[in-house]
């Protein structure tokens, strides 16, 4: 198997993808897409899932630093892009309590830009929340990380010339397809491919394994732990940004603990240190909320009626973070990764071990 | 401010604060003993508030009744959830068992959702608690001064299991150093199962006048006590009783004055905690009354 190969394939898959995102998204030579709306916009959000579990596990699973603070950087970018992407007389109609604060109420920018600044808005944030916060360890941190995130919502929540307070904005411009969320997944996945096989990658899965250790062989440690930090609240900043132009309405409930718990699950179900599994378990994660929604709804079995049972599936998920913790740490992946080589080897029925 | 509104928002603070202070005792000594934050510690709260609510509403109970079975119910329940989600998890690393008790922390909630539903239910109020007591100019409910009676009583109960019974003294060696403690024959898992017992009944007595204090009940309300409390116990020091009383005491006034001396500031009540935190953190990483522990290598 030569390296040219690898790349050929990788290539292909690439293309396949395109045609696919391509047929999907407008239909292709003529022939209508073949999913409906409903179908298009789970797939717009399985990828905007995988692009914020690679940036958690970044953090969580190749850095060891355990961060909770997930939902307030998706915060950040989606009050960022739905700020800058609406327009002057949606922003009327919404601010009718208190006006918005100039400049805010006159510009509108375009969704690329409002993305790339809701991104850098985050990994600013990221930045200064990272510089007290990542000298802790563990559980502190999770809790101090966790108690950002929430500063955050309440800062959301109070400045009403700016956010609209409790009520939140509707009527964003819903920019977001398939285009965005499949290139956004797959530059975070390159990004992550690529960052993880350097030096730094290296350097961070040393001070996953042991922090001591790590500084002892001249990694500066600190330095390391904030751009993985820096980086993933980048990563959930556009993440944020693409989620709210998708769904056209956001609000400060939408950014609480339960949101990175969504996240997390996704990235211990995939395995914590593995960008395959991320991938894989942020497609089956966001798949199954959509069809576990049986459960929610009543179910008429011939002559029995069961009545629906509402918040059901969050129940399920909870269970199923409990099962995976307790029987299958290693999530569904491990730390290991899909490889071309892999695949085709002859070699997997006895394991390729590296 | 008059003296009489300082010293109306003072008492509530102090009720409010050995509230707190009630909660975090039970963190405190889960996380020394085991070095875990919890999660679902504030969830049992709410589970104990659900059951005095539906043994008194379905069961007719009388409501000190109802109170007991509340928190012998909770107290078999934070007890199971060790068992079945925390003790699998013994040798895996914290983390791993910080995940599994997020997870029950959720589980708890969500079923809290499905089972008991969304809507707030208004939680009995016995009308002795009620009452309202007149202390010169200042008017207290009867609550007021009871919920730091009750803590207190229960403090120095606790303190006596802790210094003067040998259970208490396997809780003291098992935090110090479970390897070893378990080389002096300790049973772990039982005194381990015993904290927990501790714990829950603790946390389930806080639910019930978290219930009292704020009668409108729903399954999402231990969330938010759950993590101030245990910002609390963090404060105070984490794995230090009396530090998570000061802790307690101190979030709780600080709260309540904080509010009533700037109320343009009332929206960042719940950042307060969180803020008092990460200053914790960042400039005294021990806690108020924490001793300064070496970073083992």
């Amino acid at each position: 198997m030569t390296r040219k190969n690898n790349y050929l394939y990788t290539l292909m898959a690439v293309a396949a993808l395109a045609v696919v995102v391509a047929w999907a998204q407008t239909g292709l030579f003529g022939l209508l897409s073949p999913w409906d709306a409903y179908t298009v916009r789970i797939m717009n959000l399985c990828a905007i899932n995988i692009g914020l579990g690679l940036a958690l596990n970044l953090v969580n699973g190749f850095t060891g630093q355990f961060s909770l603070g997930h939902a307030g950087f998706m915060a950040i970018g989606a009050y960022t892009v739905a700020l800058l992407a609406m327009s002057p007389a949606v922003k009327q109609m919404n601010f009718f309590m208190v006006p918005l604060i100039a400049p805010f109420d006159k510009i509108q920018i375009s969704f690329w830009a409002g993305i790339l600044w809701g991104g850098l808005l985050s990994a600013f944030f990221g930045f200064l929340i990272g510089a007290p916060v990542l000298r802790l360890r563990g559980d502190y941190l999770a809790i101090a990380t966790l108690g950002f995130a929430e500063i955050i919502r309440v800062v959301i929540i109070n400045v009403k010339g700016l956010t609209n307070g409790a009520l939140g904005l509707k009527g964003i411009p819903v920019y977001t397809n398939l285009w965005w969320t499949t290139a956004y997944a797959g530059l975070t996945v390159l990004l992550m491919v690529r960052l993880i096989k350097s030096s730094y990658g290296r350097a961070l899965k040393a001070i996953r394994e042991d922090e001591i250790a790590a500084q002892a062989m001249g990694i500066d440690v600190f330095y390391h732990k904030m751009l993985a930090f820096v980086l993933a609240a980048f990563i959930a900043g556009v993440g944020g940004g693409l989620q709210a132009s998708l769904i056209g309405s956001i609000d400060p409930a939408m950014y609480k603990l339960p949101l990175t718990f969504q996240i997390l699950l996704m990235v211990v179900l995939g395995g914590m240190g593995s960008i395959t599994g991320t991938v894989i378990a942020a497609t089956i994660v966001t798949a199954l909320m959509e069809i576990l929604r049986f459960v929610e709804s009543p179910l008429t079995l011939g002559a029995i009626h069961l009545p629906g049972i509402p918040g059901m599936r969050m129940v399920v998920f909870s269970l199923l973070l409990i099962v995976v913790t307790l029987f299958y740490s290693h999530g569904l992946m491990g730390d290991k990764e899909f490889s071309w080589d892999l695949l085709f080897s002859r070699r997997t029925k006895q394991g390729v071990t590296q | 401010m008059t003296a009489t509104e300082f010293l109306q928002h003072l008492a509530n603070g102090v009720s409010l604060g050995s509230l707190y202070a009630l909660i975090a005792i039970g963190y405190t000594m889960v996380y020394g003993i085991i070095r875990l934050v919890n999660f679902a510690h504030g969830d049992l709260l709410m589970v104990a508030a659900y059951i005095a609510f539906y043994g008194i509403l379905l069961f007719s109970l009388p409501w000190p009744l109802a109170f007991i079975v509340a928190v012998v119910l909770t107290t078999l329940i934070g007890v199971t959830i060790e068992r079945v989600a925390y003790r699998p998890l013994r040798d895996a690393p914290r983390i791993t068992v910080l995940i599994s008790a997020i997870g029950v922390s959720f589980l708890l909630e969500n079923l809290g959702l499905v089972v008991f539903g969304g809507r707030s239910k208004a939680f009995y109020v016995p009308p002795f608690f009620a009452a309202i007591n007149h202390i010169g100019e200042t008017a207290v409910p009867n609550l007021v001064w009871f919920i730091p009676l009750v803590t207190v009583a229960l403090l120095l109960i606790l303190m006596h299991l802790l210094y003067r019974t040998r259970i208490g003294m396997a809780m003291r060696a098992v935090a110090r150093d479970l390897d070893t403690a378990r080389l002096m024959a300790i049973d772990v898992d039982q005194v381990i199962s015993f904290t927990f017992m501790v714990g829950s009944s603790l946390a389930a007595i806080g639910g019930l006048m978290w219930g009292l204090k704020f009668p409108q009940i729903n399954p999402l309300m231990g969330a938010m006590p759950g993590l101030k409390c245990f910002i609390a116990a963090v404060v105070g020091g984490i794995g230090n009783i009396g530090g998570a009383v000061v802790g307690g005491f101190v979030l709780g006034v600080g709260e309540i004055l904080l509010v009533a001396f700037f109320p343009e500031l009332a929206g960042y009540r719940d950042a307060f905690a969180f803020i008092l935190l990460i200053l914790t953190l960042l400039i005294r990483p021990t806690g108020l009354l924490g001793e300064r522990v070496a970073e083992k290598v």
